[in-house]
């Protein structure tokens, strides 16, 4: 067990190492990110009442759009680098390697979410930093993660991959999507843990059913 | 072989039969509906092909789990075939759906959680497809396009549930003659119902049985290509056959 959390930390801090030295992926998630939640600024008139009203499917969508760009580099860059061989030659299984990535990911993307949640409530007016959305964002951040590497590690060897993955991913996380979504309506309405507790199960099963699918589904991706 | 074409011409006979019966009772035999008039008759259509989606989803599914199990082509041949043929009906359930909703409802659509799942699925088969269309032949798309099957019949229950979840949340805004009521499905109604799904079950085993045998001849033209292009050449006449690229397609 010790081991194994050892290899999946391994692997998740070469692709952390990496990050450091490029910044690729955190800053094209926020970047991007920022820019949807931007254009909606001007896209929706926003008075208060309105703000609360679109402002948590506006932040989400902005985080699954930009997590896509980021979930993307993060198999490509072994696919350009001509790592990809050399990750599957490595002699651990495929699901530590699969853990690896998610992990790795995972941080991307909460990293992300970090900078674009203050951001999103300054210019929403709304409060979305609280300890409800924070456990949220993290809930969000597992589930985005798991499907996200499973359906990168499928799109990687496709031509337009770019194209390929959003069109995997988005359907496919769309309960999250609704019940990050419904949670966030919930929290800045002043609503409490008991009135999303419904949504809290939704993205939990979702975390738990898609970790498991999607590990044991990548085994079968990086096969050769 | 021709035991298998003999059935084959018994079932679309079949099939041929009980649709020009399904059709006489959905036009012609059943009583027209008495809240919603005419209109009610496409629902006729709607049930049996929403149904026949299903199945073909279940069939990815099951296909799929066996391809990997096994990587025998042929559940990879039956996988396709399903998700092409399932892709037309639930295109199909969704026109007619819409087309009975706006003059019943009041709406082309609505948050029901019916037809949220049904459109999120119809995109997770179409992103299904367009991966096999991308992808060059071979057993990697074959893997990771059951991979992708897999991936969309484990979320089907997840997005139910969240799509039932979200309704409950959001009472749609639907006004119009059936938006109390439930109306009931027997007598006549019950009966036509039972016959159209039973005639597009058969439409559509018969429609995905002969994109089988289809992709099963592309395999074979893709194979002996293959075979052809791995010869030595005898002349530089003989060439131009070998340089022909393998026969693509979802």
């Amino acid at each position: 067990m010790g081991a194994s959390l050892a290899t999946v930390w391994t692997l998740a801090r070469k692709d952390l190492l990496l990050e450091l030295r490029s910044r690729d992926i955190v800053l094209a998630i926020v970047v991007f990110a920022l820019l949807v939640i931007t254009i909606f600024t001007f896209a929706v008139e926003l008075t208060p009442s309105r703000s609360m009203d679109v402002g948590p499917g506006v932040l989400w969508a902005a985080v699954a759009f930009a997590g896509v760009l980021g979930l993307n580099r993060s198999f490509a860059m072994e696919a350009e680098g001509d790592t990809l061989d050399g990750l599957m030659l490595t002699p651990v299984s495929r699901d530590l390697i699969f853990f690896g990535k998610m992990l790795g990911n995972f941080i991307f993307i909460t990293i992300a979410e970090i900078v674009i949640f203050p951001v999103f409530e300054a210019l929403f007016n709304i409060s979305v930093l609280q300890v409800e959305t924070i456990v949220i964002a993290l809930l969000a951040s597992i589930g985005f993660s798991a499907v996200g590497t499973a359906f990168a590690a499928v799109s990687v060897r496709v031509r337009s991959r770019e194209i390929m993955l959003p069109l995997l991913f988005l359907p496919a996380s769309v309960p999250l999507i609704m019940a990050a979504v419904e949670s966030t309506s919930v929290v800045v309405n002043g609503g409490s843990w008991s009135a999303f507790s419904d949504w809290l199960q939704l993205a939990i099963a979702f975390d738990v059913i898609f970790v498991i699918a999607s590990a044991v589904l990548f085994q079968f991706a990086l096969e050769n | 072989m021709t035991a298998l074409r003999n059935i084959r011409l018994v079932w679309l006979g079949l099939t041929a039969g009980l649709m020009a019966l399904t059709l006489w009772m959905i036009f012609l035999w059943v009583p027209t509906e008495i809240n919603q008039g005419n209109i009610q008759r496409s629902l006729y259509f709607h049930v049996p092909v929403a149904w026949t989606a299903m199945i073909a989803i279940l069939l990815i599914a099951v296909a799929s789990v066996a391809y990997l199990k096994t990587r025998d082509e042929k559940w990879d041949r039956l996988a396709v075939a399903g998700a092409e043929t399932g892709i037309i009906f639930a295109a199909l359930m969704l026109i007619t759906g819409m087309v009975w909703a706006k003059p019943v409802w009041g709406v082309w659509w609505t948050g029901e959680a019916k037809l949220t799942t049904t459109l999120i699925l119809f995109f997770i088969y179409v992103a299904y497809l367009m991966f096999r269309a991308y992808f060059p032949p071979g057993e990697q798309r074959r893997r990771l396009a059951a991979i992708i099957g897999v991936m969309g019949a484990v979320d089907t229950p997840i997005i139910y549930y969240g799509a039932q979840l979200w309704e409950r949340a959001h009472p749609a805004a639907v006004v119009g003659p059936l938006s109390e009521s439930d109306s009931s499905v027997d007598g006549p109604i019950g009966l036509t119902l039972m016959v159209a799904t039973l005639t597009f079950s058969a439409l559509f085993v018969y429609v995905a049985s002969e994109r089988y045998r289809l992709r099963k001849q592309e395999d074979e033209v893709t194979a002996l290509r293959r075979t052809i292009s791995l010869l030595p050449p005898r002349s530089a006449s003989s060439t131009d056959v070998t340089s022909g690229v393998p026969v693509g397609g979802a």
